[in-house]
């Protein structure tokens, strides 16, 4: 594996999404957890425009840096101080902790040892704005205007859900 | 007219011919972070003078005077001040997240500051997705200023950053709303290119009423994204003492007082690139000599006084007007601000296919 400036920002990426990972579920707080796992979203949009999908990018950072992290802080902040720090924890808990964290390590590692891992290569130009445009709202042959309808239903059945829940009564 | 990538061409090959190119990258990528950083803090101290002396023309005061001619030295002697100051360690509260805040509100500002195109080849992070990359990096700035209200551990803190939060996450749908009526127009993200798209006339004239229905909703929901009066309800001073940054000394309240009146730069200078014409001098169809005459004044020149131009009115408006209650805020941009933006988006659309714009 040559060394080049490419390789360089990958791995300096990769250590700290890998970092910022193991400290989001290790701390005790939830807060910390929540800006440890901000960091890992930088590394996947940095990850992104690594590869020049810049569009990819921008929306990594801004649906999930501006807009999840920023919900997640907000329910932190409106839940109560028991419930923020992770200290009362049942034996039913862990078991059922522990069981997700073993299926989820075998099925990492069942596919990290399967998986032939080709080279990704950058982009050799960025993908046009009109290219991605047409292509989401195209109804043709490899376009996507189904699902991305089908999603803008569920945006719309989460805000009718919200506004039923807000409601006065 | 000038074009500065000229000179940075030059030194961009000055310096692959000393050394192989990932190390001209990268030394590139220092020398361009050193230029942003000196002007993000120099235009700040510019900006901090400008906000004290129109403060007080409106007024009727004359305001700093003693320190240098005219008070120009005051804000560097304030800077000083606010550099020797003790940082102060609070007890009981998460220290991480504390110091980590200031951080998080000055990185999304520097981000947004070096989208802007300046001149012609002085554009630093100009991609395909531009406008959408600014919007992005401006949007995690609340998060800082959230974490800052939290971790404080303040109760006048902590309602100056929930109250931020609203605010802020509100306002951006009226900015992004705006700004897509501009891109339905200019029918590109990248700023260059849009800037480019307004050599025969800018926005505001070739959009006409749509344009300038969106160029006020935006000066009104960017006054509220940079917290500034009448929206000034996170930092109200005459109920939450300074609201989310109350607890931080030094530089940590430094940090956020100069990201503060950056964003009010970048919103300014946003507004100046979509609505009229970013660096690209005032051209006529049809007056040739007059469009020669304009192009001699260099790019940078127009860009920053169409920039000075919009922060003197957002100026203006602070000055002016009282401050609104949470539930004014709140009602003004989701009863007005977005339905009225949603049908100007519309309008334009019908504009652009019709072919009713200039």
């Amino acid at each position: 594996m040559e060394l080049n400036t490419h390789t360089v920002i990958f791995m300096g990426l990769a250590l700290l999404m890998t970092v910022a990972a193991m400290l989001a579920v290790t701390t005790r707080n939830i807060m910390r957890a929540t800006v440890y796992l901000l960091f890992v979203l930088f590394g996947t949009a940095g990850l992104y425009f690594l590869l020049h999908y810049t569009f990819l990018g921008a929306v990594q950072v801004t649906v999930y840096a501006g807009g999840i992290i920023v919900l997640f802080v907000f329910a932190a902040l409106l839940i109560g101080k028991g419930a923020r720090d992770f200290t009362h924890t049942s034996i039913l808990r862990y078991i059922m902790g522990f069981t997700a964290a073993i299926t989820g390590l075998i099925l990492s590692v069942y596919l990290i040892f399967t998986h032939q891992f080709p080279e990704v290569k950058p982009l050799a130009s960025v993908v046009p704005m009109n290219l991605i445009g047409n292509t989401m709202m195209g109804a043709d042959k490899y376009n996507y205007v189904l699902p991305f309808e089908a999603v803008s239903v569920l945006l719309l059945a989460c805000m009718v859900g919200a506004l039923l829940i807000a409601r006065k009564r | 007219m000038y074009d500065f990538s000229i000179i940075t061409t030059a030194i961009d090959q000055f310096l692959r011919s000393l050394m192989p190119s990932g190390l001209a990258i990268f030394i590139e990528c220092v020398l361009v972070a050193l230029c942003v950083l000196v002007a993000y803090i120099m235009l700040a101290i510019v900006m901090i003078f400008m906000e004290r002396k129109v403060c007080a023309a409106f007024q009727c005061r004359l305001g700093p005077m003693r320190v240098g001619f005219w008070g120009t030295l005051q804000v560097f002697s304030d800077v000083f001040k606010m550099i020797i100051k003790e940082i102060i360690d609070l007890k009981r509260t998460d220290n991480m997240l504390y110091n980590l805040a200031p951080y998080l509100v000055v990185l999304s500002s520097v981000l947004t500051f070096s989208c802007l195109p300046f001149a012609q080849g002085l554009e630093v992070l100009d991609f395909n997705v531009g406008l959408f990359f600014l919007m992005a990096t401006s949007s995690f700035g609340v998060l800082g200023i959230m974490l800052a209200g939290w971790s404080s551990n303040n109760k006048f803190s902590m309602i100056g950053a929930m109250r931020s939060g609203a605010q802020m996450v509100s306002y951006e749908l009226s900015i992004g709303l705006s700004m897509l009526t501009l891109v339905a127009l200019s029918g590109t993200l990248q700023l260059s290119e849009i800037v480019a798209r307004q050599s025969h006339a800018w926005f505001i004239f070739q959009g006409h009423i749509p344009a300038f229905i969106a160029f006020v909703i935006y000066l009104i929901a960017g006054n509220a994204e940079t917290n500034r009066g009448p929206f000034d309800l996170p930092e109200a001073e005459s109920e939450l003492t300074a609201g989310y940054h109350t607890e931080y000394s030094g530089m940590g309240f430094g940090f956020f007082y100069v990201a503060e009146f950056m964003n009010l730069f970048i919103v300014s200078g946003i507004a100046s690139t979509i609505f009229l014409g970013g660096w690209m001098p005032l051209h006529i169809p049809g007056l040739e000599g007059f469009n020669a005459v304009m192009d001699y004044i260099p790019g940078v020149v127009w860009f920053l006084a169409k920039t000075f131009f919009v922060i003197w009115l957002l100026m203006w408006v602070r000055w002016t007007f009282p401050r609104l209650r949470v539930d004014q805020v709140i009602t003004l941009e989701w009863k007005y601000l977005v339905p009225i933006g949603l049908v100007n988006l519309l309008i334009m659309t019908l504009c652009v296919v019709m072919g009713w714009t200039l």
